[in-house]
């Protein structure tokens, strides 16, 4: 009855980046699990200090080639709130349009191509390919979408070059975007596609008592501004994310635990942007949300894919509704960021909602404009305590379940969160602590 | 993809962002042609299987930033028949190398509470500093055009077409005004190897290197021309040193602006 068994994934996959999962039963209880990130940490804050803000928004794309826009977002608004810079309304709606390309190429890449498999029972999406062929191209085809309106606005899809501190280097003109609405057409016909295969899976009956944590905006399903909220009362502006968040060291990981302050881990990303945010849907999407077998407050993370196949299609409403609605300031397209903003010194923060989350952002500035000090705080990292908790009651819940049968749950129970490994793992911490 | 005789494939990644073995994915048009010209048999992050090695080609993404990946370096070597690097990490030690400059000590400190339990080395190096590598492909990201024209190429069994010019002639080639001479802005272009497309001059902004060096550059020009410009010192050691700082031509730009 005492007897000790170990499941281990020494390796993760399909997922971004390096890690392990390491779950112990002392009979059938759970005795310990750890998520462990061994991604080798590449100290991004650091080597941060010293650098020009107009470096900032491109260096810190490369945190992540998965969603290098949301790091671009976090630090342009971050750094104008320092700058005291607010763009005009076009650049304001180009950067929507630019993270609803990211969400789009980023929940296309994981519904299809690394979460997908799990349910259907396929080692990956190519072998998945040979019988739901018309399925993973769909899902390519909408890949594809995503990632020419990031190339529209940044010319290419992974670390692209267009946003800068203060707007765009060069604002595309309206005929260059009505390009898009073809293939937006035909991705909003895919999207309903992709929200018709997910609600037909089967789903783990498993439901945790998470605090949700997302950005809320006054009228908009929140992307690039809004108030940082829970689902048990937080109510702030990013600035003050740090009186509310705490992060850890923990031994066995390169990546930074985080918690709320006198509670303890709460979840980010999708399920907590659609409980949270959810009377932000248009009317139809509510309906369609429901239909589809999830309505707030949604407490299964396996049902996350439904609500990532929901947020496509609203990415890709919005992007069409953007580009229909865009025109092009008068001026020089290559001027209207207008001359680099004056250095001024201060500390700026600033949250948007990475596909995965809240990725938070805080700079110190000195009178030149270098950077004095940064804190990255990226949605992986925030997720990682409750991904431990989630696998803690899950493995317990499944604990006659063969070793196989097992490892393949708790595997797919990470690839809930879409972890971005690489992320997690390169964030540090403001406050320098030496013992 | 199970099928005999197709040359089998193997993605490695070190420390690096993951964007570069994200472009084989993002070939969105291409990716089921050529899961059925090879064999697909290690790419942890699209698929759950792994079979071992040896491999016919391998891909390597990420610098060399650990003891472990020091050691593993050389396994996944004798595993793969043709290694090829991609990207800035892998071709130049990437944007990490900028720890190469600084107290890694202190860095590690800065970011992590307990820095003991951090694993790294005071260098991010490039894959060829550790093995001998049989092709590099440039970029930070590579251009995934790229990665196909290599691909075909290994499986023609012919060398690949991989420019060594310069941005210059991406930027003559789509009629982009040179935004140095028209504009007065500092661009890395004229030292930078072409590959992106000249996608930031097109822009109106300037060329800030993330292809490595061209072929035989001329540094020294270009850091006179930068300070001709207004260029500060530091600006100057800045734009060498970034997303390929320890590549060996960028490298010693920046060392001579510094102490020029």
């Amino acid at each position: 009855m005492n007897k000790v068994r170990t499941i281990k994934v020494d390796m993760l996959t399909r997922v971004e980046g390096e890690g392990s999962v390491y779950v112990r039963f002392r009979g059938d209880k759970v005795a310990e699990v750890k998520l462990k990130i061994f991604e080798p940490p590449r100290l991004f804050e650091a080597f941060l200090r010293g650098r020009h803000f107009r470096e900032v928004p491109d260096i810190v794309a490369r945190i992540c080639g998965i969603c290098p826009v949301a790091y671009q977002m976090s630090a342009v608004h971050a750094l104008e709130s320092i700058l005291g810079v607010h763009p005009p309304p076009a650049v304001r709606a180009l950067r929507r349009l630019l993270y609803c390309g990211e969400w789009i190429e980023s929940h296309a890449l994981h519904v299809y191509l690394l979460h997908a498999p799990d349910f259907l029972g396929y080692p990956d999406a190519l072998t998945m390919a040979h019988h739901h062929g018309p399925a993973v191209k769909a899902g390519l085809a909408l890949k594809k979408t995503g990632n020419q309106l990031v190339i529209a606005l940044g010319g290419r899809e992974i670390h692209p070059v267009g946003a800068r501190v203060g707007g765009f280097y060069r604002m595309p003109a309206s005929n260059e975007l009505a390009q898009l609405l073809p293939a937006l057409r035909e991705a909003r016909e895919l999207a309903l596609g992709m929200v018709e295969l997910v609600r037909t899976l089967e789903f783990p009956a498993f439901e945790r008592d998470y605090e949700f944590v997302a950005l809320r905006h006054p009228a908009e399903y929140a992307m690039n501004e809004g108030r940082v909220v829970s689902s048990q009362g937080i109510d702030v502006a990013p600035e003050l994310y740090g009186e509310h968040f705490f992060e850890k060291h923990i031994g066995y990981s390169n990546a930074l635990h985080s918690g709320i302050k006198g509670r303890g881990s709460y979840l980010v990303g999708p399920l907590a942007r659609f409980n949270l945010n959810f009377d932000r849907l248009p009317a139809y999407v509510q309906q369609l949300a429901r239909e589809s077998g999830v309505e707030p407050p949604c407490r299964n993370p396996f049902k996350s894919i439904i609500v990532r196949a929901i947020e496509t299609l609203v990415a890709v409403e919005e992007a069409t509704r953007i580009i229909e609605e865009y025109e092009p300031p008068p001026e020089d397209p290559m001027r209207l960021g207008g001359q680099e903003p004056a250095p001024r010194a201060g500390v700026g923060h600033a949250c948007t909602e990475a596909p995965r989350g809240i990725l938070y952002h805080r700079y110190e500035l000195d009178a030149h404009g270098l950077v004095v000090s940064a804190r990255i705080v990226p949605p992986t990292a925030q997720n990682q305590k409750g991904i431990e908790e989630d696998l803690w009651g899950v493995a317990e819940q499944s604990a006659n379940l063969n070793e196989e049968r097992l490892r393949l749950l708790c595997e797919q129970s990470i690839r809930n969160y879409d972890p971005c490994i690489s992320c997690a793992t390169h964030f540090l911490r403001l406050d320098v602590r030496r013992s | 993809m199970k099928s005999k005789g197709k040359p089998k494939v193997a993605v490695f990644k070190l420390a690096s962002c993951d964007g570069c073995q994200l472009s084989l994915l993002d070939a969105e048009d291409e990716l089921l042609a050529v899961a059925g010209a090879v064999e697909i048999a290690y790419f942890p992050e699209a698929t759950s299987t792994m079979l071992r090695g040896p491999y016919d080609i391998g891909l390597v993404e990420g610098s060399v930033t650990t003891h472990h990946d020091a050691e593993r370096i050389h396994q996944i070597r004798r595993q793969c028949h043709t290694l090829i690097t991609i990207g800035a990490c892998a071709t130049s030690g990437g944007i990490q190398a900028l720890r190469n400059w600084a107290d890694s000590g202190e860095m590690v400190a800065h970011v992590y509470a307990s820095p003991g339990h951090i694993s790294t080395l005071k260098m991010s190096t490039p894959v060829a500093e550790h093995v001998p590598v049989d092709f590099e492909l440039r970029g930070c990201p590579i251009n995934k055009e790229q990665l196909l024209e290599c691909i075909s190429a290994l499986l023609a069994g012919r060398k690949p077409n991989i420019p060594t010019y310069s941005v210059c002639l991406e930027c003559k080639r789509r009629d982009t005004v040179c935004v140095m001479v028209a504009r007065g802005v500092p661009c890395l272009g004229p030292v930078t190897c072409a590959g992106c497309g000249g996608i930031c001059p097109a822009m109106g902004r300037g060329c800030y290197g993330c292809f490595g060096p061209m072929e035989t550059p001329n540094t020294a020009a270009l850091a006179a021309q930068y300070k001709a410009m207004g260029q500060s010192r530091e600006e100057i050691i800045h734009a060498f040193r970034s997303y390929n700082a320890w590549s060996w031509q960028f490298r010693k730009a920046g060392e001579e602006a510094e102490h020029g």
